[in-house]
């Protein structure tokens, strides 16, 4: 049992360049004017 | 462990935010606690160029052999599981196929607008030319346009958008039939969203939604001297009152799916500005009325604009942040609660290395088009002639130009390929970009300190709920 860190989230973001890609995903403005979806701010749809 | 040649800054975030010690494994998306110990070992290991021994015997003395021979394992462990201290994996090519696919667009209805808002980008709904609005021969063309252009896509996504699209209701309608029925035709979906001011949003309007499950951006810029200041009508009278009325009927009615855009959702929208620092009672009030999900930005101005940001805001403006992510916290699972846009960060299963390289798309995926039928990379470079692409009838893009935003990805922008938040923000707004710096390549400073500022903030959250259930 780890004592110093506890780890929230393990993802890994880098594997995702072999399975991703397909771009059916919605697009994301930022922008103040629109929904201002940030990539950050989104969930992939597969 | 040799971290000899590791870059820190650029592959690690730590901060603390309400006494959390937090850590984010920038390439490979992982979000870490650290206690005391180990986060003075990161902290040394970075100050002593990633000197392994050297930072191990600075934190035996202070914390004793045992417990830096505990600390240091675990950080290997870490980074044999590939949590941390991973490397950014380089550019990934081709991110998507070099065809142009436009998967997006933005239909500018209506250049006109009910509101007079101080800080249009559009000018006050004309973009700076005649008050106009979209036939629905241009409409139909655009939609022909899309289906065509999205290729093997099955996904295609129609923003009716302006000025103030209800302002051209009739048009918008026939569109959303027209779309269906043409997609159809091919076996595509059209997702359609209407970015409004709630000025025109009547009962018909509301049934028209609904029932045709399109999903709603509502501006609304929060408390009424607030929102009344910068979102007049023509004659100079505030808006909150009709405005916050109109939107409240709407979200009574309907349930977002989820906290992130999709399925049909509904968003309210605001914009801060330098009168409204304290945006976090905005979004306050703005839950308080029934918006539970809400998102506000801040405002891209000139320098001279009376509004726009000054020296010595910012600080003010993370404050705000911090106390909103508190009070989300506070809410969270009450009848109080609320979902804040930008604080809802899916470090799982948020989106492929490849869309984060690129964020919005515009000029390439996304495009813009006018009441005329012509083409923009985005809605924000609409009427900026240097920017046309094209138009829906000759149905021709500018490839040079959609290659120019295409390749305006992180690893093209010296900015960001330092940046630890590059695959979150994935490198900016380009309008924002060129307003500033009349480069697409180089960011808004302002943005980006306040997109890292909101990104920590959501890390935190993400951080204090694991503690709440562990
Ligand atoms: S645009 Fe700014 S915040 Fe975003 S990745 Fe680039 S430098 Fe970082
Ligand atoms: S360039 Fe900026 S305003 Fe335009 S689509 Fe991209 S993020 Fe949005």
């Amino acid at each position: 049992m780890p004592k110093h860190i506890v780890t929230i989230t393990k993802a890994n973001l880098k594997d995702t360049v072999k399975t991703g890609g397909c771009g059916e995903c919605q697009t994301s403005c930022q922008s103040a004017c629109k929904t201002s979806c940030t990539v950050g701010n989104q969930v992939c749809v597969k | 462990m040799d971290l000899r040649n590791y870059d820190f800054g650029a592959n690690l975030h730590w901060f603390e935010q309400g006494g959390q010690r937090i850590v984010l494994d920038v390439n490979s998306g992982s979000l870490h606690s650290f206690d005391r110990p180990a986060w003075e070992a990161l902290q040394r290991l970075s100050d002593c160029g990633g000197g392994w021994e050297q930072a191990k015997q600075w934190i035996a003395a202070k914390y004793g052999a045992v417990e830096a021979e505990e600390v240091f394992l675990e950080l290997q462990q870490l980074a044999e599981a590939e949590s941390l201290f991973t490397e950014d994996p380089g550019f990934v090519a081709p991110a998507y196929p070099q065809d142009t696919v436009i998967k997006a667009i933005c239909l500018h209805v209506a250049h006109d607008c009910n509101l007079r808002c101080e800080y249009c980008f559009a000018g006050t709904g004309d973009f700076g030319g005649e008050r106009s609005l979209m036939s629905s021969e241009v409409g139909r063309q655009a939609i022909r346009f899309i289906l065509e252009k999205s290729r093997h896509r099955r996904h295609c996504e129609v923003d009716f958008f302006g000025g103030e699209p209800l302002v051209n209701f009739g048009v918008v309608k026939e569109l959303v039939e027209f779309g269906r029925q043409e997609a159809a035709k091919v076996g595509k979906t059209i997702k359609f969203t209407l970015t409004t001011n709630a000025v025109l949003l009547n009962q018909q309007v509301r049934d028209f939604l609904e029932a045709n499950d399109i999903s709603v951006v509502l501006s609304l810029d929060g408390r009424p001297e607030v929102n009344d200041r910068m979102r007049p009508y023509a004659d100079g009278s505030g808006s909150y009152k009709e405005v916050s009325g109109n939107i409240k009927e709407f979200v009574s009615a309907r349930q977002n799916p989820s906290p992130y855009a999709v399925g049909t959702y509904y968003y309210v929208r605001g914009t801060y500005t330098h009168n409204n620092l304290d945006f976090d009672q905005d979004v306050l009030h703005m839950a308080d009325i029934g918006c539970k999900q809400v998102s506000v930005e801040p405002v891209v101005a000139a320098p001279q604009d009376p509004y726009a940001f000054q020296e010595g805001d910012l600080p003010i403006l993370a404050d705000s942040y911090e106390r909103l992510a508190d009070a989300y916290l506070a809410r969270r699972r009450t009848p109080q609660e609320f979902d804040f846009f930008h604080f809802n960060l899916e470090l799982g299963k948020g989106p492929c290395l490849p869309k984060r390289l690129s964020g919005c798309g515009a000029g390439y995926e996304y495009l813009a088009i006018s009441p005329d039928g012509d083409l923009y990379p985005c809605h924000q470079f609409v009427g900026k002639e240097e920017f046309k692409v094209g138009d829906v009838f000759s149905g021709k893009v500018d490839t040079a130009m959609a290659e120019k935003f295409r390749s305006a990805h992180v690893y093209n922008k010296p900015e960001c390929l330092k940046c630890w938040a590059r695959f979150f923000c994935s490198g900016g707004c380009h309008a924002a970009a060129y307003n500033f710096n009349a480069d697409i390549l180089t960011p808004y400073q302002m943005g980006c300190q306040l997109q890292r500022k909101r990104l920590e903030c959501a890390m935190y959250i993400k951080v204090k709920e694991a503690a709440a259930v562990g």
